[in-house]
């Protein structure tokens, strides 16, 4: 609630400060100062990276939900509780080690993993849908388990709603 | 791979000795190469530029590497340098001059011409000469439109293979395959065919979309493959005849791993369905699917047995992924792979006698094959990375992808190689630019 309040406001300062800069000679007075995130758009893919966590990360071939992933998770169940109007695409992503089709396959666990997990907070299965990358889109792409670890993820694609 | 058995040099060797034991040895035992066995020992063969006149010539030579390519690539022959023949053969009715050849340790030696019939198609004429017994052992013909002459060569090349190894060769024919550009965090993939000795590269997507797992219907007249076009992940069928694409069936979830039946009437594949994957088989025809799979682990990357009745599988519900194989409707799923490792993407030979499969184990990815009761297994290449095996149609040599670790902010490198079924002769197969998932296509004819 209080991130939210606060992106209200920086929203407000950010449309002020517009305005500002068209017409120089008018003085305004800042309202508010404190918390940067203030570009970031409410309900927005953004708002999700920064101020909850797009991102889940799963151990080799697995897709149990780790204890940090359900950290997460719950935020992101806050959040879209918060913001009714947005939909997720849960991509299930996986590292380069297993082979295509079987990795589509677990790329597809995981994102069911992450969807189910999210449905048990009691967010909509309907605002929730899912796909698998398999090991196809990387983020990371050295050969160790540094980049493999961070490869091997659920990621929350923002759908509708004020970002989109 | 091979054991080039020179039966000829064997019978002039043991000729007293036959002699002595009432000609037991046929004296001029033919040219042969025995396929079975691991020796690498390609035999020597000079294939003649071949003739032609006027403007025939230069495609007359050229046919004539294109021979050469396919001989060379086989590991089974070693085609010679054309610069150190003795004899100019000048004309083809001639008979070549035996002991030439053998001066330059030639076992055998092709000769043709090439010549424009009426109708405007080219024409080539060969003969296959075994050189020791002084013999012709094949005298053929073959035709097609000028701009196909490529596939004269190919065609030569398996009458070649086939009469020395008795059976059927594998030049003729096409691949298959992903062509793959881009950092690998953006990578582009495109569905691209070539033949198989890389010539002829097209590509059937633009690159907008992923697109994954192209495998031939068994006409060779259409590729299934998995494609992200559409917001679901689907198994769509491309038709090379006409250039038309689209999506089997009416399917909420992923669609992916699909093949052809060996009917061709139907495409197995998996299907994504409330958090479940199973193999599902759909027919074209009454666009009807059948769930063939209901176990909650992973079921996928199916592939029939070329009889029809079986099929092999990829499944965790073992705890690890291991292969499987049940009857085509889906019933007497057995295990099948025991290894140390975990074990996908089988795909089942062309000959019916043995399953291809990626096995992972430690730090290696290797390509291996097994009988289908799971017994006899034996890896025929390791890497940082292989997989996805697809086989030459006449089941003696197998394609996969070979992937290099990534290092320094580089992704590692994706290229198709091949492996014979012996385990010899690995080589990179030519493609333009990176490439991964080959699938083989069934012989020409």
């Amino acid at each position: 609630m209080r991130i939210a309040t606060t992106i209200k406001l920086g929203v407000v300062v950010l449309a002020m400060g517009f305005l500002a800069a068209c017409s120089s000679t008018k003085e305004e007075k800042p309202q508010v100062s404190g918390p940067t995130t203030s570009t970031v758009q409410p309900g927005s893919q953004e708002d999700l990276k920064v101020n909850v966590g797009d991102t889940v990360y799963f151990d080799f071939d697995s897709h149990a939900i780790r204890a940090d992933a359900q950290a997460t998770l719950q935020k992101q169940a806050a959040w879209l509780q918060k913001y009714p109007q947005v939909r997720l695409v849960v991509e299930g992503h996986c590292d380069e080690r297993g082979t295509r089709e079987y990795n589509l396959a677990l790329g597809d666990r995981r994102a069911y993993a992450v969807k189910e997990f999210l449905v048990s907070l009691g967010v909509d299965a309907n605002r929730l849908t899912t796909k698998s990358y398999g090991k196809e889109r990387p983020v990371c792409s050295e050969s160790d388990e540094a980049c493999w670890a961070q490869n091997r993820r659920g990621y929350s694609l923002v759908v509708g709603g004020a970002g989109s | 791979m091979t054991k080039a058995k020179r039966s000829v040099m064997l019978g002039r060797f043991l000729f007293a000795v036959a002699m002595a034991f009432a000609a037991a040895i046929p004296a001029r035992a033919e040219l042969k190469i025995t396929l079975d066995q691991g020796v690498t020992e390609p035999i020597p063969i000079a294939v003649i530029d071949f003739l032609g006149a006027g403007p025939q010539q230069q495609t007359a030579a050229q046919i004539a590497t294109v021979v050469r390519g396919d001989l060379e690539r086989s590991g089974l022959f070693r085609p010679l340098d054309p610069r150190s023949f003795i004899e100019k053969i000048s004309t083809f009715e001639a008979l070549p001059r035996f002991g030439d050849w053998r001066t330059i340790q030639a076992q055998a030696l092709v000769t043709g011409q090439a010549s424009l019939l009426p109708d405007g198609k080219l024409k080539v004429d060969f003969r296959l000469w075994d050189i020791f017994a002084e013999q012709q052992m094949v005298g053929l013909s073959f035709s097609t439109t000028a701009e196909n002459w490529r596939r004269l060569g190919h065609l030569i090349a398996d009458a070649i293979y086939e009469r020395l190894t008795g059976e059927k060769g594998y030049f003729d024919t096409r691949i298959v395959f992903i062509a793959e550009s881009g950092p690998k965090t953006k990578r582009r993939y495109r569905l691209a065919i070539m033949d198989q000795d890389g010539a002829n590269p097209s590509f059937l997507t633009g690159g907008d979309y992923i697109v994954l797992s192209p495998r031939f219907s068994p006409t060779q007249q259409a590729i299934t493959y998995m494609s992200y076009e559409k917001p679901v992940p689907s198994v769509f069928v491309f038709d090379l005849q006409t250039g038309q694409r689209e999506v089997i069936g009416q399917y909420s979830g992923m669609t992916f791993a699909p093949r052809f039946t060996p009917d061709g009437n139907h495409v197995v594949f998996s299907y994504s369905r409330d958090n479940n994957i199973d193999v599902y088989v759909e027919d074209l025809r009454s666009r009807r699917p059948t769930r063939l799979t209901a176990d909650p682990g992973i079921d996928t990357s199916p592939s029939f047995s070329p009889d029809g009745t079986r099929i092999v599988f990829n499944s965790d519900r073992g705890g690890s992924p291991q292969l499987y194989v049940m009857n085509a409707n889906g019933s007497n799923q057995q295990r099948i792979s025991f290894g140390q490792g975990r074990y996908t993407t089988p795909v089942w030979s062309p000959r019916g006698d043995l399953i291809a499969f990626t096995k992972q184990f430690g730090a290696t990815f290797a390509i291996g094959v097994m009988r289908p009761d799971g017994s006899g297994e034996r890896i025929l290449t390791q890497s940082f990375s292989d997989e996805g095996p697809t086989w030459s149609p006449n089941g003696r040599v197998i394609l996969f992808t070979r992937t290099t670790p990534g290092h320094r902010g580089a992704g590692g490198v994706s290229s198709i190689w091949s492996i014979d079924l012996t385990g010899h002769n690995e080589r990179r197969v030519i493609t333009p630019g990176e490439a991964s998932d080959p699938a083989w296509s069934p012989l020409n004819r």
